[in-house]
C-alpha cells in the first residue's frame, strides 16, 4: 500500500547507523488511537492520501505514544525529538486548517489573526470541556436518584369538533353522487360479421349464371363490414383456384371471372 | 410522629391533592402544571398550591417517595435513603458508562442546541458521528429538524434533564462561567517546561 512512497524527512545525524535507527524509531512508532491503529508512517501516508480524515486523529494521543517510547530509552534522543516535533507540528497545522475550513481560511489570515482565531477556538473548547466536567460531577451527585422510566402512557384522544354543516347541502351533494350516470353508447363498437360462406355461395351462384362480374357493383348496397367479409370470400375463392381477379389500376373496379380448368392445373404445377 | 395520611384530612385542597398524587403515580414521566390543569379540570393556582402540599408530604427524610420538580414538570422518585436498595434491584442504563466524548457532546447540544453533527464536530475538533448515535440510542438527545444546509439537528431530551436532575435547561450553569483563565493555562505550560530536564 505504501510501496514507493516514503515520508519525506531526513535525519541530519552524522552517524549513518544511528540515523537509520532514529528514523525507524519515529516512523515505526506504534500508535493505538480511536481512529487508527498501526505505525506512525502508515498514519501519515493515509492522511496525506486523504484516506483518513485528520479531524478524527487524536494528535495528543500520538504525542503521548512518542513520549512513552522516549521514556523507555535511557537517553534523550534529540534527533528523533526534533523530527517528531516537525511532523507533529505539520499535522497540527493541517488539522487546524481543516477545523477552520469553511469559516476562515488560515491562508487569508495574518499570522496574528490566525493565532487569535485558534486561541478563540481553544477557549470555546475549554468552556465545553468545563461544562462536560460539570455534567460528570452532576451525574455522580445524582447517582442515588432512582425514578421510574417508561414510555409515555397513551392519552385519550381529544374530541374532534367539526365545523357547522348544512344537512341540505350535504344531501344535495350526496344526491348528485347517487344519480345514475347516463348510459354510455357502444354503438360505434358494434360489429356484426355475416358468415363468409354466405358470400362464397352468392359469388358461386353469380358465376354460375355469367362468366364474370364486377365486385364493386355486386357489393355496392352492403355495409362496410359486409363488404369486408365479401372481400374475404373473394380471396378465399381465389385461394381455392375457383376465380380469377383483375384490377386495371389501384382503386379501379375489381373484375371477377371463372377460372379456366387447365389454367388452374398450370398454376398448381407452377406453385408446386 | 406524624400520621401518614394527615394531608388528606382538613385542607380544602385535599381532594385535588389526592387526584394529583394519583396522576403522578400513574405517570412515567414528569407532568407539567399545564397537563395537571387539563387532567384535573382545575385552576393552575390551586394545582400549584396542592403540589406544595404534596411536596411537603413527599420530601426527603419523611417518605420513601419524593416529589421533585424536574424536566419541566413534577414527578415522583425514590428517596436517596433507598438508593442502595434500588441499586441492587434496578439498572441505570441511560447514564451507565457515559464517556468523556459523550459528555462533551452532550454539553455542546445542551448549551448550543439544536445543532448538527458538523457543528458539534467543529466545537470538539473530532468526528462525532458514533457518539451522537450512541446518545440518540440512550434517549439523551433527539432529532430536532434540519438546518439550512439540510443537516439533521439535535437537542437534548426531557430525559436528559431528568437524568441530570435539572428543572429545565435554564438550571445549567452559564457557559461563560467555565471559561478558563488563559494566563493560568500559560503558567501551567511554563511550569511544565521548567520541570523538563535540560
Amino acid at each position: 500500500m505504501t510501496a514507493g512512497r516514503r515520508w519525506p524527512f531526513h535525519v541530519a545525524a552524522s552517524d549513518p547507523e544511528t540515523s537509520v535507527l532514529l528514523a525507524m524509531t519515529v516512523r515505526e512508532l506504534e500508535l493505538d488511537l480511536d481512529a487508527f491503529e498501526g505505525p506512525f508512517d502508515l498514519l501519515l501516508t493515509l492522511v496525506l492520501r486523504e484516506e483518513l480524515p485528520l479531524v478524527e486523529v487524536d494528535v495528543a494521543g500520538i504525542v503521548l505514544a512518542f513520549v512513552e517510547r522516549l521514556a523507555e530509552r535511557e537517553e534523550l534522543d534529540l534527533d528523533a525529538c526534533g523530527e517528531f516535533l516537525v511532523l507533529v507540528a505539520a499535522l497540527l497545522e493541517l488539522k487546524a486548517r481543516g477545523l477552520l475550513a469553511g469559516e476562515a481560511d488560515l491562508e487569508d489570515l495574518e499570522p496574528g489573526e490566525a493565532a487569535e482565531e485558534l486561541a478563540r477556538r481553544l477557549e470555546e473548547y475549554r468552556r465545553i470541556k468545563g461544562a462536560a466536567e460539570w455534567l460528570a460531577e452532576r451525574l455522580a451527585s445524582e447517582r442515588d436518584r432512582f425514578f421510574r422510566l417508561g414510555p409515555a402512557p397513551l392519552a385519550p384522544r381529544g374530541e374532534r369538533r367539526l365545523a357547522e354543516q348544512d344537512p341540505a347541502a350535504l344531501a344535495a351533494l350526496l344526491q348528485a353522487l347517487v344519480a345514475e350516470p347516463p348510459e354510455v353508447s357502444l354503438a360505434h363498437l358494434e360489429l356484426r360479421f355475416p358468415p363468409v360462406s354466405r358470400f362464397l355461395e352468392q359469388f358461386r351462384a353469380v358465376l354460375g349464371r355469367r362468366a364474370r362480374f364486377d365486385f364493386d357493383h355486386e357489393v355496392g348496397g352492403l355495409t362496410r363490414v359486409e363488404q369486408a367479409v365479401a372481400f374475404l370470400a373473394l380471396l378465399e375463392l381465389r385461394r381455392a383456384g375457383e376465380i380469377r381477379l383483375e384490377q386495371a389500376a389501384p382503386f379501379a373496379p375489381i373484375r371477377v371471372s371463372r377460372e379456366v380448368v387447365d389454367e388452374e392445373v398450370s398454376w398448381n404445377a407452377r406453385s408446386a | 410522629m406524624e400520621r401518614p395520611l394527615r394531608l388528606i384530612q382538613a385542607n380544602p385542597l385535599d381532594s385535588l391533592a389526592r387526584t394529583i398524587e394519583a396522576l403522578l403515580v400513574v405517570a412515567s414521566q414528569p407532568l407539567s402544571v399545564g397537563a395537571l390543569v387539563e387532567a384535573c379540570g382545575d385552576e393552575a393556582e390551586r394545582i400549584e398550591t396542592a403540589l406544595g402540599l404534596l411536596g411537603e408530604r413527599y420530601r426527603e427524610g419523611r417518605s420513601g417517595i419524593v416529589l421533585e420538580q424536574v424536566a419541566g414538570g413534577w414527578a415522583f422518585r425514590a428517596s436517596r435513603d433507598a438508593a442502595e436498595a434500588c441499586g441492587r434491584l434496578f439498572e441505570r442504563p441511560v447514564e451507565r458508562n457515559l464517556s468523556q466524548a459523550a459528555l462533551e457532546t452532550l454539553a455542546v447540544v445542551a448549551y448550543l442546541g439544536p445543532c448538527s453533527r458538523p457543528d458539534i464536530a467543529r466545537w470538539r475538533g473530532v468526528a462525532v458521528d458514533s457518539v451522537v448515535a450512541g446518545l440518540v440510542e440512550r434517549g439523551l438527545i433527539a432529532e430536532a429538524g434540519r438546518g439550512d444546509l439540510g443537516a439533521v439537528r439535535y437537542r437534548v431530551t426531557p430525559l436528559f434533564e431528568r437524568v441530570f436532575g435539572l428543572e429545565s435547561l435554564a438550571a445549567l450553569p452559564r457557559l461563560d462561567d467555565f471559561g478558563g483563565d488563559a494566563d493560568e493555562l500559560r503558567g501551567r505550560l511554563e511550569s511544565l517546561a521548567e520541570r523538563r530536564p535540560a
